[in-house]
């Protein structure tokens, strides 16, 4: 039978497309002017053409911040998924542990960026904090002020520790949707607790993985807040993210151009991860047949 | 309407009126066609005309980077490679 399409139902669509004009079209628009041009302030600008883009792709800086940004984020989906699987699988399906691991769970996710940045820049100082007091009476030549390892360490670790809740609460949403009857059968069947988890558990976790991993990505390619509250990009620029080179760029030197190139770019590596993503989660919805929602979203 | 803050100058205000015209020119191609046109191509799943000519923008702006990183400021020729990738992706994507 012939579908009937109405068209007039996409006039409903245009409060929300007047509103994302304004708060989203509008100052992109105005990114990529400022992209092609030059000022000094007192709204005077110069013709730059594509000079900002040529500078921004032949500047070491700008590979450093993005190789700083993809290792950033390699690592910590290294680590919070296996680790988030890992908790998840040991939490309790029943009794009272359920809802008291996950409030302790819901914990750091509840705390604003800017205050997870700030305890840990006090956690770990050597002079007044408790990890990095602890660790220097132990011996331990830690100092994430002056050593580069040191930062990265304090920044990663304080990453799994905020955000490897939200893979946790996911897996384990996962996995207390698996019914019953598949641990019987695997027990039947004399299964391993490594057949189990890698034949029941692990596929019945894909989806809430892959939104996992999505979700953990795109939020750590953004990251912005918290490395900044804690080394401020340093020592030197050992932890400046693109974001944290970003805003040094645009507001720290009032480099307009060359920061309005540097957005449009980050932005268009941004919408290319986040298309893929999408493209991938959508289809293994439909292969899948599951339809948890993102494959009609279309 | 005082629009100086914005910052606008004709090579910009061009590039934008283009793309509005395609996505006008998509809403008119809609209405008159509804449905999208899906259909699975050389990327072995669906695609609608809107997705492919959020790939063809996409993939353009990452063919001018390319162009500007690899061979030079002159983007008329690389233009004519994104015109030419357009015409690939609403042809086999």
């Amino acid at each position: 039978m012939e579908r009937t399409w109405n068209n007039k139902g996409w006039l409903f669509v245009i409060p929300v497309l007047v509103l994302v004009l304004f708060s989203a079209a509008i100052p992109l628009m105005t990114v990529v002017n400022y992209s092609v041009q030059d000022t000094f302030g007192n709204n005077q600008f110069f013709w730059a053409g594509s000079a900002w883009f040529e500078d921004l792709l032949a500047s070491e800086r700008f590979h450093e911040a993005l190789w700083r940004q993809f290792l950033f984020s390699g690592i910590i989906l290294a680590i919070e998924v296996p680790l988030g699987i890992a908790v998840a699988l040991a939490m309790p399906r029943k009794g009272w542990g359920v809802p008291v691991c996950l409030v302790l769970m819901a914990l750091p996710l509840l705390i604003p960026w800017n205050v997870v940045g700030t305890i840990w820049q006090i956690f770990g100082r050597v002079d007044i904090g408790l990890l990095g007091h602890t660790l220097f009476n132990l011996g331990v030549d830690y100092n994430y002020v002056s050593d580069p390892l040191d930062a990265w360490i304090t920044v990663v670790v304080m990453d799994v520790w905020h955000w490897t809740s939200l893979v946790v609460l996911l897996c384990y949403a996962g996995l207390v949707s698996i019914p019953e009857a598949y641990y019987q059968a695997a027990r039947i069947d004399g299964a391993s607790r490594w057949a189990v988890f890698r034949y029941i558990q692990l596929p019945k976790m894909h989806r809430v993985l892959l939104i996992a991993i999505l979700l953990r990505f795109m939020d750590s390619f953004m990251i912005y807040t918290e490395p900044f509250v804690v080394t401020g990009g340093g020592p030197g620029n050992s932890t400046t993210f693109l974001s944290i080179d970003l805003v040094k760029m645009a507001i720290g030197q009032f480099d307009l151009g060359n920061a309005a190139a540097m957005s449009l770019v980050y932005f268009l590596i941004i919408l290319l991860l986040s298309w893929v993503f999408y493209t991938v989660m959508t289809n293994v919805g439909r292969e899948t047949g599951s339809g948890t929602g993102s494959g009609g979203g279309r | 309407m005082d629009l100086a803050w914005m910052a606008w100058t004709w090579p910009t205000a061009i590039f934008f009126v283009t793309i509005f015209t395609l996505i006008a020119a998509m809403g008119v191609w809609e209405w008159f066609r509804p449905g999208g046109a899906p259909r699975v191509g050389i990327l072995r799943f669906e695609t609608t005309r809107g997705d492919r000519l959020f790939v063809s923008l996409l993939g353009s702006a990452f063919i001018c980077l390319a162009w500007l990183g690899l061979v030079g400021p002159s983007l008329w020729w690389a233009l004519a490679v994104c015109l030419a990738y357009a015409v690939c992706v609403f042809r086999w994507v």
